[in-house]
């Protein structure tokens, strides 16, 4: 099944992704190659078989909920683009 | 005259421990082979010699004082030059995953793999090439540029752990860590001539590597030889509290000495000697089985009925956790910001701008397989294939220890030989998938060379937490065998110039 460039558009808004026209032409011809090699697997009979989604023969522990040491507040921050009085700076989402 | 650096990593363990050389010493000879090197084989993504240096004296202080009472245990990593692949972090290093889109960061902690490398006395000399956020097979898509392999400089090195692999091969580290979510330990190794170990999932903490496809990913790492992996993967494996995927149960110690194959099964599986499959590659990996059988191990034939549909399942599972994982560079915490005075411009110019083709395009095709209305058809579907794919393996395990097979369809490829074309790219990846789709080990290691003179890899796959009869039965060979001691013509030319 072939992906229309509309649909690419509407794809690379949802990935938060911008596109040169050339690629949403591009990337349109590559996934629906993709997608269409990976249609053989609509040809299998799944109805009796539950997915993975972890190959971990456990549950994942939980660690006690105890206050932990953590490093310094600056240091965390240190490779923040913009910051004001120990917070991340961005531009205004409220007008 | 040797070059310190060409020796074996157990030798240079064995002259730290006597004190006939120094890890000053070591670093200093890698320091050297790095740069003689670094021009044409471009490994490196940061280079750490300062770092490297100032962790080799403190190696050899521990030395001076292990000593004079050699009363307590010692790594074998103990002042050994190691490389880490730039997605793990190493604290106040530079990490960029190969990408754009974290030019500068520098991690404020650090990973517990690497950590646990440095507690062993590893010193590290920097962080190596990989392909963008480890997705690719060739390390061509880092948008720092391809690392060439040390065989032939036009080639591949393959990926995504293509500078771990080159550094390896050209002996400017002893050891480097890497990372398989689809083969990027086993296939570079194969390429590159070297030995790789891909961890079991669960085996050794993720805590500090930077995600891709997080049901996938595991940590790992390549060396010259078995003998030489064997510590790397020892410092590395057992559980994590940081890592809530982490195993609990800890890793057996393992040893090499009285190995004996005799009643081992070998299951050999059908699936992966296709069409397709380099002439010379098949007759490189046939005559290793028959190396092992040699030494007493029984060989079967088996079948992985759904071996072909991995790599469909792998390409929608990956992308759609690749998506959601790199929803985080959104360049508000870290990471270059391209400037905007409206927030969703901020995002849409950054990310359109910064990350490169191919992880732009498995973004976009994990989006499409999770969004409203194709959920079911494609990610689902493909989760309910890998319970299949898996269930292959656990049926084969139960009449054979473990599986013999080739790391990948051809030898090392020329750069650029797969220009837009993504899906034959990740045709590639074909015979390494279904390991990670199921979660197993596996261990690559050269079996040959082909008409080109490029080394030939053979893997042996082993069910969750076998690592220990992988290590054995790959030294087993190794001690048979001498294709892991051959070394690149590069380095005889650069000696003698």
């Amino acid at each position: 099944m072939p992906i229309s460039v509309e649909e690419v558009r509407h794809i690379a808004k949802l990935a938060r992704l911008k596109l040169t026209p050339e690629e949403e032409v591009r990337y349109a011809e590559q996934l629906s190659a993709v997608l269409d090699y990976a249609a053989r697997l609509n040809d299998l009979d799944t109805s009796h078989i539950s997915p993975t989604s972890s190959v971990l023969p456990f549950d994942a522990p939980l660690r006690d909920d105890e206050p932990r040491p953590c490093p310094p507040r600056e240091h965390m921050l240190s490779n923040a683009p913009d910051l004001e009085d120990g917070m991340f700076r961005v531009p205004p989402v409220l007008e | 005259m040797s070059n310190l650096s060409d020796l074996s990593l157990l030798d240079a363990a064995h002259n730290l421990r006597n004190g006939e050389t120094s890890s000053v010493a070591l670093t200093h000879a890698a320091i050297a082979r790095i740069e003689t090197l670094e021009p044409e084989v471009s490994a490196f993504l940061a280079y750490t010699p300062e770092l490297a240096l100032a962790q080799a004296e403190r190696a050899d202080a521990h030395l001076n004082q292990w000593r004079k009472k050699k009363d307590a245990p010692l790594s074998l990593l103990h002042g050994i030059p190691l490389a880490v692949k730039d997605v793990l972090c190493l604290e106040g290093v530079p990490a960029t995953c190969g990408s754009r889109v974290l030019e500068g960061f520098r991690p404020p902690y650090t990973a517990t793999s690497v950590q646990r490398v440095l507690d062993h006395g590893g010193v590290i000399l920097g962080k190596t090439n990989t392909d963008e956020f480890a997705m690719g097979s060739s390390t061509e898509n880092s948008a720092y540029g391809p690392t060439h392999n040390p065989w032939a400089l036009e080639r591949v090195p393959g990926g995504s752990s293509g500078g771990s692999a080159a550094a390896v091969a050209a002996r400017m580290v002893f050891a480097a860590l890497g990372t398989d979510t689809g083969g990027s330990v086993r296939q570079p190794a194969s390429f590159c001539g070297v030995t790789g170990i891909k961890t079991s999932y669960g085996r050794v903490s993720r805590y500090g590597l930077i995600a891709y496809g997080s049901s996938l990913d595991t940590v790992g790492a390549l060396a010259n030889s078995a003998a030489a992996l064997l510590p790397v993967y020892q410092a590395m494996a057992g559980h994590d509290p940081l890592d809530s995927t982490s195993v609990l149960e800890a890793p057996t110690e393992i040893s090499l000495d009285d190995i004996d194959l005799t009643g081992l099964r070998i299951g050999v599986p059908k699936e992966y000697f296709i069409e397709g499959l380099q002439k010379d590659v098949e007759q490189a990996v046939r005559s290793a089985i028959a190396a092992l059988e040699s030494q007493g191990a029984q060989v079967h034939d088996v079948s992985l009925p759904h071996t072909e549909l991995a790599l469909p399942v792998y390409y929608l599972i990956a992308p759609a956790e690749a998506s959601a994982n790199l929803a985080r560079y959104d360049a508000v915490r870290f990471g270059p910001r391209l400037a905007s005075d409206d927030l969703w411009e901020q995002y849409l110019e950054t990310r359109g701008s910064l990350f490169g083709p191919e992880v732009k395009r498995r973004i976009m095709l994990g989006s499409y397989a999770l969004s409203a209305g194709y959920y079911d058809a494609y990610y689902g579907q493909a989760q309910k294939v890998r319970t299949m794919i898996k269930a292959d393996f656990e049926n084969v395990f139960k009449s054979v220890d473990l599986i013999a097979c080739p790391v990948a369809p051809t030898t090392a490829f020329k750069i650029g030989e797969h220009g837009d074309d993504p899906l034959s790219m990740y045709l590639e990846d074909v015979f390494t998938l279904p390991a990670n789709l199921a979660g197993i080990p596996g261990i690559a290691f050269p079996v040959g060379f082909d008409a080109n003179h490029l080394p030939i890899g053979m893997q042996l796959l082993g069910p969750h937490l076998a690592e220990a009869m992988l290590f054995r039965v790959c030294h087993a060979y190794q001690r048979m065998t001498d294709w892991h001691n051959r070394k690149p013509a590069l380095l005889d030319r650069k000696a003698s110039q």
